[in-house]
Parts: C-alpha cells; sequence; structure tokens
C-alpha cells in the first residue's frame, strides 16, 4: 500500500479509536460532544464492518459469494447474548434463574447446551470457534464436492433460510421469534452505564483493526495471492498443483470467527439479537455493504458496512417506506455502474489522474473487477466476437 | 279460511270496496291460498301461536311429522323467532311470518307472509302488504321449543335434499342423517337408495343406515351395524364405535364388532391419509416445477441465476388478482370464466416483466453469474416493495372460481380437490409444451444450440441475443402461470415469491441444469419429500432436512442428476 494512504488508514484508525470515544467522554453540553446514541450507533456498525471484512475475503478475495454469513453473525450473536441472558439470573421479570422465555415456554430446567455459557472464557472461545465449526463442517461438504459459483450461493441462501427457520422454533429454547434481549450486565458492568458502552465501541473498534491487520496479513501472504488466482481462475490454480478446497475452506473460517466475533459485539451493544438478524435477507444485505464499498479492497469493506448502515438508519428513520427500493436500486446501480465500489472506483480515478505509468496493470490485477471462478461457457466470448472455445 | 283470508286483505288500509276485494282474491296470493291447508294443519298454526308451551311444542312437533314442505318455513320462522299473530275481526287470529324490518320514520314496518307456504300477503294494490309490528303479537319461542324444533327441520331440508339434483348435496344430505336421523329417518334412507343413481350417495346413505341402526337397533342390530361400517371404512364412524369400545357395559360381541370395526376404520384412515400426502406433494411439486423449468432453462442458457424469479411469480399472482376484480366490476354474471382469462394475462405480464428485465439489465451482465444474482435479488427487492406499496402489505383475496372448488372422490374418504387436479394438469401440459419447443421446433433447436455452446452457435447464424431474450420471457410466464395457480391453493401477499423461489433453486440445483427430466424428478422429488416430512416432524425440519439431502446428494452428483456430458461439461 502506498504510504499517504497507510497514513490515511491510520487517521482513521485513530479518530475510530481514541477520538469519538474522547469526544463521547467530554461533559454532557460541550459543543464537540458526541452523543451516547450516535456513539452506540458507531459500535454497532464497526461491528458490522468487522464482519464485512470476512465477506470481503471470501467474495472479493477468493470470488465465493455466500448468502449465508448471517448464520455465522447469528452463532456469534446468540453465543454472546446466552451468556448475558445467564448473567441477568433473577434479575428478570419473573426473578427466575431461568432466562423469562423459558418460563414463558414451561422449561423448567436449563437447557444442557445452555449450561457451559455461565463461564465467560468458554463463552468467549465459543464466539469464535462456533461459528468457526460449522464453517468448517458445512465448507468442507461443500468444497469438497467442488460445489462452487451460484451453486454454491444458492446452498448458502438455503442454510440462512432453514437456520433462521430453526431459529424462530421455540422449540429451540434461543427464544423463538423474539430472540434474546433484556441484558442487564456484561462481565458484572451495568450494559446501561455510558461507561461501559464506551468501553464496548473501543473494544469494537481495537477488534476491527485487529480484523483488518489480520485481512491484510492474508491478502498480503502468498496464501492470499492464491486465493486471488482462485477467484480468477479456480480450475488453474487446481492444475497448477494447488487445492483450491483446502484455500477456500480456510478463508471461509477465518470468514465465519470474523462473522461471530462481529455477532459477539453487537449484542451486548444492541442489546438484542432475533432470528430476522441471520436470515435470508440481512445474509444478502450483507454483500451489498461490500460491494458498495468496493469489494476487493479491505477499506472498501469497511467503508461501505459504515456507510451503507447509516444511510439505512437515516432512511428507516425518516421514510422507512423507502428503504428497500433503495437498497434495491443499490444493488442494481453498484452492479451496472460501478462493479469496483467507491473505494475502488476512487482508487482508479485516482491513478488515471496521477498518470501513473502503471496504473492500470497494477491497479488492474489488484483491484479489478473478480471473474467469479465462472466455467468456459460462462465464460464464453460475447457474441458479437466469433470465437471457437479456447481448449482449457 | 279462504274466507277469513279475503276478509283480512279487505282489512288492510287503503282497501275499503267490496269490489277492490274481489280483485285481491284473483291476485297470486289468492291463488296460492287456494291450496290451503288441511283443517288439523290449519288447527296446528294457530295452535303453534299458543301461550301455553306445551301446547306450542305439541303442534310444532305434529307439524313436523306430516312431511308437508309447506310448513318448513314456518318452523324456521319460529326458530328464528320471526312469527308474529295478528288480529282479525271477530276475535280470530292468524299466525304469520314477518319478513325483515323497514323503518319508516319512528314506525317499524314488517312485510307479512302466509304462515303456511310462506307466500308474501299482497295488497289490492299488487304490492306486499306492510304492516305496524306494534300492532302485531309476537309469538315467543322458548329454548325448549327451539331444541325440539331443530331436528324437525333438519329432517324436513334432509328429505328435501335427498332428492336434490346435485349429488353432492345429496351426499351432504345423507351424512347429516345419518347423524341426526331416529328410525323414521330410516325408511326415508332406504326408499331413496332404491332410487339413487350415484354410488357415492348411495355409499353416504348406507353408512347413515348403519350408523342410525348402531345408535338406535337392539343389539344383534348392532352388532350388524358395526360390521358394516367397518366393512365401509366408515371415518365418521370412529365416534360412536370409540365410544361402544371404551363402554364397559357395552354388550361384549358388540364391543368386539366395534373394535374390530376400528381397527379396520384406522388402517384404511392411513393409507388414505398416504394418498392424500402424496397428492398435495405432487401439487406442491407441480408449482415448483413451473417455477423451476424457467429457472433452470434460463441458467442452462446464459448461466443466469435469476432472484427475481419468485417476484415474476408474484407479479402472476397480483395479475390474477387484477383480473378477478376486472371481472367482477364489468361481468360479474362471466365470473367463473375470469380464470381462464387470468390465465394468459398472468402470463403475459410476468414473461413482459421478464423481458424488460433481461432487455434492461440482466443483458450487460452475461458471463458474470454471481453479478446478476446480485443484480436481480436487487430487482426482487424492488418488485417486492413496489407490491406492498401498490396493493398493501397484507394478502390480497383470490376468489376461486366455482368450477374449481369441490372435489372428485375417488375412494372412500379420499377426495382429490379439483383445484390441485387443475395444478398438476397446467404442469403437465406446461411440461408437454416445453418438450416440444424445445426438441420439435426450430426455436428449441436454437435455444439447445445456443446452451451447448454459444460462440458456435453464434457463427452458424443464431442470434444469440435474441434467443436469450425469447427464452427468458418464456421462463417469466411460466413463473407467471405458477404464480396464477397458487392464488388457488395459498395466501397471495407481496413476501409470496419468497417463500417459494429457495425451494425451486434447491430444484434446480439438483435437477442439473437446462435439463427438462431432472427438473421433473427434482421438482417430484423435494416436493413429495416436503409434504411426506411435514406431518411427522414439522415444516421446519422437513426444510431442513431437504437441504442436509440436497447437498449429501451434490457431493455425489455434483452437477445435479442429469449432468451434462462431453466437452462442453464443466472444466
Amino acid at each position: 500500500m502506498r504510504s499517504p494512504e497507510r497514513w490515511g488508514l491510520l487517521a482513521a484508525a485513530t479518530v475510530l479509536v481514541v477520538l469519538l470515544p474522547a469526544l463521547n467522554a467530554l461533559p454532557a453540553g460541550s459543543p464537540l460532544r458526541v452523543s451516547d446514541f450516535t456513539l452506540n450507533l458507531f459500535g454497532k456498525f464497526l461491528a458490522y464492518a468487522i464482519l464485512a471484512l470476512g465477506i470481503d475475503l471470501i467474495w472479493g478475495y477468493t470470488g465465493v459469494l455466500s448468502l449465508g454469513h448471517g448464520v455465522f453473525f447469528g452463532l456469534g450473536a446468540y453465543a454472546m447474548g446466552m451468556h448475558l441472558m445467564l448473567e441477568i439470573g433473577t434479575r428478570s421479570v419473573y426473578g427466575n434463574v431461568l432466562p423469562d422465555f423459558m418460563v414463558w415456554n414451561r422449561v423448567t430446567e436449563l437447557p444442557l447446551f445452555w449450561k457451559p455459557f455461565y463461564s465467560v472464557p468458554f463463552t468467549l472461545v465459543a464466539v469464535l470457534v462456533v461459528p468457526a465449526l460449522f464453517a468448517f463442517v458445512f465448507g468442507y461438504l461443500t468444497f469438497r464436492s467442488r460445489i462452487r459459483g451460484v451453486y454454491f450461493s444458492i446452498i448458502t441462501q438455503a442454510l440462512a433460510l432453514s437456520t433462521w427457520l430453526m431459529f424462530n422454533r421455540n422449540a429451540m429454547n434461543l427464544g423463538g421469534t423474539n430472540g434474546l434481549s433484556g441484558f442487564k450486565s456484561i462481565f458484572g458492568f451495568g450494559l446501561n452505564s455510558p461507561a461501559t458502552q464506551r468501553t464496548l465501541y473501543v473494544a469494537t473498534a481495537l477488534c476491527l483493526c485487529g480484523a483488518f491487520l489480520v485481512c491484510r496479513a492474508i491478502t498480503r501472504s502468498p496464501a492470499g495471492r492464491v486465493l486471488i488466482a482462485i477467484r480468477d481462475s479456480e480450475t488453474r490454480v487446481l492444475f497448477s498443483g494447488y487445492s483450491p478446497a483446502a484455500f477456500k475452506l480456510f478463508v471461509f473460517i477465518v470468514s465465519a470467527a470474523l462473522a461471530g466475533v462481529a455477532g459477539a459485539l453487537y449484542v451486548p451493544q444492541v442489546g438484542i439479537i432475533t432470528p430476522a438478524k441471520i436470515g435470508v435477507l440481512p445474509s444478502i444485505e450483507m454483500i451489498i455493504w461490500v460491494a458498495v464499498g468496493g469489494r476487493g479492497t479491505l477499506l472498501g469493506a469497511v467503508v461501505g458496512a459504515i456507510g451503507v448502515n447509516w444511510l439505512q438508519s437515516i432512511l428507516t428513520t425518516t421514510y422507512p417506506d423507502l428503504w428497500l427500493l433503495v437498497l434495491g436500486s443499490l444493488f442494481v446501480a453498484v452492479v451496472l455502474f460501478f462493479p469496483d465500489g467507491v473505494v475502488g472506483t476512487a482508487r482508479r480515478l485516482g491513478m488515471r489522474l496521477r498518470r501513473l505509468p502503471r496504473a492500470a496493470g497494477a491497479g488492474g490485477r489488484l483491484i479489478g473487477r473478480p471473474d467469479e471462478g465462472r466455467g468456459p461457457e460462462e465464460a464464453a466470448p460475447q457474441t458479437n466476437v466469433p470465437h471457437v472455445q479456447a481448449p482449457r | 279460511m279462504w274466507k277469513s283470508l279475503l276478509l283480512a286483505l279487505a282489512l288492510l288500509p287503503g282497501l275499503t270496496t267490496p269490489a277492490a276485494a274481489q280483485g285481491a282474491g284473483a291476485s297470486p296470493a289468492g291463488a296460492a291460498a287456494s291450496a290451503g291447508p288441511s283443517a288439523d294443519v290449519a288447527r296446528h298454526i294457530a295452535d303453534v301461536a299458543s301461550p301455553d308451551a306445551t301446547v306450542q311444542q305439541e303442534a310444532a312437533v305434529a307439524l313436523g311429522k306430516t312431511g308437508d314442505r309447506k310448513i318448513l318455513p314456518l318452523l324456521q320462522a319460529l326458530r328464528e323467532g320471526s312469527v308474529y299473530v295478528r288480529a282479525l275481526p271477530e276475535g280470530k287470529k292468524e299466525t304469520l311470518i314477518v319478513g325483515d324490518k323497514i323503518t319508516e320514520g319512528d314506525r317499524t314496518l314488517v312485510p307479512l307472509f302466509r304462515a303456511y307456504g310462506r307466500e308474501p300477503i299482497i295488497g289490492p294494490d299488487a304490492k306486499p302488504v306492510l304492516a305496524d309490528l306494534s300492532t302485531l303479537e309476537e309469538v315467543s319461542t322458548g329454548r325448549s321449543l327451539r331444541i325440539a324444533i331443530r331436528p324437525l327441520i333438519d329432517a324436513f331440508s334432509g328429505q328435501s335434499d335427498l332428492v336434490s339434483p346435485d349429488p353432492a348435496t345429496r351426499r351432504a344430505a345423507a351424512t347429516k342423517m345419518g347423524y341426526t336421523g331416529d328410525t323414521d329417518t330410516l325408511k326415508v334412507l332406504q326408499e331413496a337408495h332404491g332410487k339413487e343413481g350415484d354410488r357415492w350417495v348411495r355409499f353416504a346413505m348406507d353408512e347413515a343406515v348403519a350408523l342410525i341402526r348402531l345408535r338406535t337397533g337392539g343389539e344383534p342390530e348392532r352388532v350388524a351395524a358395526a360390521e358394516t361400517l367397518g366393512h365401509l371404512r366408515s371415518a365418521n364412524a370412529m365416534e360412536p364405535l370409540d365410544q361402544i369400545a371404551g363402554d364397559p357395559q357395552s354388550p361384549a360381541p358388540l364391543a368386539t364388532a366395534a373394535r374390530d370395526a376400528i381397527k379396520r376404520i384406522e388402517r384404511w384412515g392411513l393409507f388414505t391419509q398416504g394418498i392424500e400426502i402424496a397428492f398435495q406433494g405432487l401439487s406442491l411439486s407441480s408449482i415448483l416445477l413451473l417455477m423451476a423449468l424457467g429457472l433452470a432453462i434460463v441458467f442452462g442458457l446464459m448461466g443466469v441465476i435469476n432472484m427475481a424469479h419468485g417476484e415474476l411469480m408474484a407479479l402472476g399472482a397480483y395479475a390474477t388478482f387484477l383480473m378477478q376484480g376486472w371481472f367482477t366490476a364489468h361481468f360479474p354474471a362471466y365470473f367463473d370464466y375470469y380464470f381462464l382469462v387470468a390465465l394468459p394475462f398472468a402470463f403475459l405480464v410476468s414473461a413482459t416483466a421478464g423481458l424488460i428485465l433481461e432487455r434492461g439489465v440482466i443483458r450487460f451482465l452475461y458471463g458474470r453469474p454471481l453479478e446478476t444474482l446480485l443484480l436481480t435479488w436487487g430487482v426482487s427487492l424492488i418488485i417486492q416493495q413496489g407490491l406492498r406499496l401498490w396493493f398493501g402489505a397484507a394478502n390480497v383475496d383470490v376468489t376461486s372460481p366455482g368450477w374449481l372448488s369441490g372435489g372428485i372422490p375417488v375412494m372412500v374418504g379420499v377426495q382429490l380437490p379439483y383445484n390441485r387436479l387443475f395444478i398438476i394438469g397446467l404442469a403437465a401440459v406446461c411440461v408437454a409444451a416445453m418438450y416440444l419447443l424445445l426438441f420439435r421446433t426450430d426455436a428449441g433447436l436454437r435455444i439447445r444450440a445456443v446452451t451447448q455452446n454459444r460462440g458456435m452457435a453464434a457463427c452458424l447464424g443464431v442470434r444469440a441475443r435474441w434467443v436469450d431474450a425469447g427464452t427468458f420471457a418464456l421462463g417469466a410466464g411460466l413463473a407467471g402461470l405458477a404464480g396464477c395457480a397458487i392464488t388457488q391453493i395459498g395466501n397471495v401477499g407481496p413476501e409470496l415469491g419468497q417463500n417459494y423461489i429457495v425451494d425451486s433453486f434447491m430444484v434446480v440445483v439438483t435437477g442439473g441444469v437446462g435439463k427438462l427430466l431432472g427438473s421433473i424428478l427434482a421438482a417430484i422429488g423435494i416436493g413429495g419429500l416436503n409434504k411426506i416430512i411435514e406431518p411427522g416432524m414439522g415444516a421446519v425440519f422437513g426444510k431442513v432436512l431437504i437441504l442436509v439431502l440436497v447437498i449429501l446428494f451434490i457431493q455425489r452428483r455434483p452437477s445435479g442428476l442429469f449432468a451434462t456430458k462431453g466437452r462442453y461439461a464443466e472444466s
């Protein structure tokens, strides 16, 4: 990365990690003060940005479009939510050690799979490991049998649908449609106190920086090169002696773990997690964050997640009917007119302005539009060019 | 009686001269009155209005026993409490039925009807007579009277329904008589049985006779009735048989017979349930097939996954809704035929939308399947929200035309509903048409050529872009037909498409791309499996299980049931 951009990144990180919470800590009434609400909103956006980084890894870099990342987000969120539920203890409405929804559903004893979530270390590990393990099993089965392209997307969408259906059931003992909510404290700190929220925000921002660095390390490593190669032509990678399935599985697991972390950071700040956050629509919305920001660039994922969600929170409060129309148009516009997203387009423009001699070459290879790992018949040339299929 | 009627007419307001009274005598009311009740019936009619509840009840039962059809309205009116008494001169009284109240100023007027036959009482001006409600005396009907009347009314309506020209009405009447009838009903049923031509009505009559015998007969008769019911596999008999089998006081042979019969009926019940599930699965499969056909062909041809396919289906459903509204507004007399017009209309609406979608945006994205997927998802959101803003978020109501309600009884306890049969038939016709189109026409040849090798086909002069647009519109039209069909068995709302899209993608994935036979088998498999798992494990586990099965299945066969072989197969 060029150095001005590095300085820009550092500056952005400082603003997010230090400046915003510091402004929030100012005494009330100060003109520069960032309100608790805004800080909380940004905490949510940053959690989403972590998720977007994971999606960028698997989609932007590896060319695998997963329409089921809501599931991994949900697994992390529910793991954290279960711990927070148990921490409520007898402070709940019914004063029972069991969570309220279990009292409604006449569950008399805590289900076995809830019990380990009393432990803080277990919860923190579960937030990472449960989504990762699930991604491993699912990814192993699908990648091994070379399910790719749109097939993979469709299967993951069905995964999102069925997980959503399962989590909606009261019999799962996860709160059914209402999900988990009513949390009082996290690790002993009251969730209502601004200080706790500020700490959570800082933790989220730091996690985002960490995730960014991890993703950058992955994409810049030799393995990262293989990922991009898989995106551009999976078959050639296979013929060159690499196992695309193993690489894809690895990235899928990392991406799922990031989604789990995002979910775990989301829950205490928003205070509720419901199945509606893990279904088909939220899962595909996550894709559009990355697409708008610019896939294949880590910065783009972060910018997109914050930007689109900001837009959503503005629009849904002022014109609730319009949001879905805007979202739909965003999909269409980005795909048709800005396939590189905001960051990609900006970079391209910047390069063109500076007329760097190597701009087209270097930029094209690194940032260029993913080739989606298409098969030869799909990749066949446009019909106006008479062309017999190239042997592969 | 006749004279008193004339007198009654003469006393009505506006009628003053005897000449006018004679004129009224020639009116239809007079003609009807000429077939007046017998003296006995007339006495009972008068007694029904008696203030003494016992007399009232006896009179009502006596009226019921006459079996005279013209008594039925009076009995019904007694239940509703619309029987009044009007005072005639000479201290006589007349029992009347009154119609719906009309408020005029501070008076409440009611039209008057004769107690016998419910003929309207016509005034001299040839208009129905209206009387002030306050001048009439209401006949009070107690609870016990209403209870006593009920079986009488049932018997009346049952008997008249038994000779109805509609077999379904006859069947329903016989079944009802089986529940409520007594030994008198037996005779009626047996008599009707002899004349009956329809075997399903005869079956219902046999069942009713056995049920009545089981309730009212002596012990040997009851045992025989229980056996008969077992042989008839009558599901209606389960309740009384259960009672007999569970009652420790029932005589041993009767209890045994009842238990045997229950076992027989239960076994049959399982069998019929199986058939019903298979049938429902088949109709769900048909919908999925209509959806998946378009998806699979378009995917095979262009590599485009159309996420808006479900919304194209919703458009078809809403087109049907619009057509229904249009018929209701302009041709209410031909309402039953709206569906026949709606079918091509839905096809056209969705096909046009598909054509616009393809020409407008998708054609810019060939060879980029994942981007098309995102784009069409965006389009689907826009269509969905558009439908929501236009028609409202609630489900709209689509009424089945008369000829699609009801069903064909094929065996005891199994009825195949016409609407589901129609859907299955529609899917079969569409598949056949698609087959002919793809394999027997030039257009189909071009579609197959472009599917196999786009570049080569283009070299040989096939306008690939036109083939794409046409095929896409065709696939969209099929989705529109599916949407039209779905209005007959499901809800129509803005989210309609979302409910079916994932399932139809599963069909495409399992069946293989652009393969007719694969799509058919996969649709039947997935639709059937859905319905088989549903009753045992619930719809949710059904969906999850199917997903797991599909994933495991494509482990073995990554390109679906019927993989494309040869040079153009996946790299």
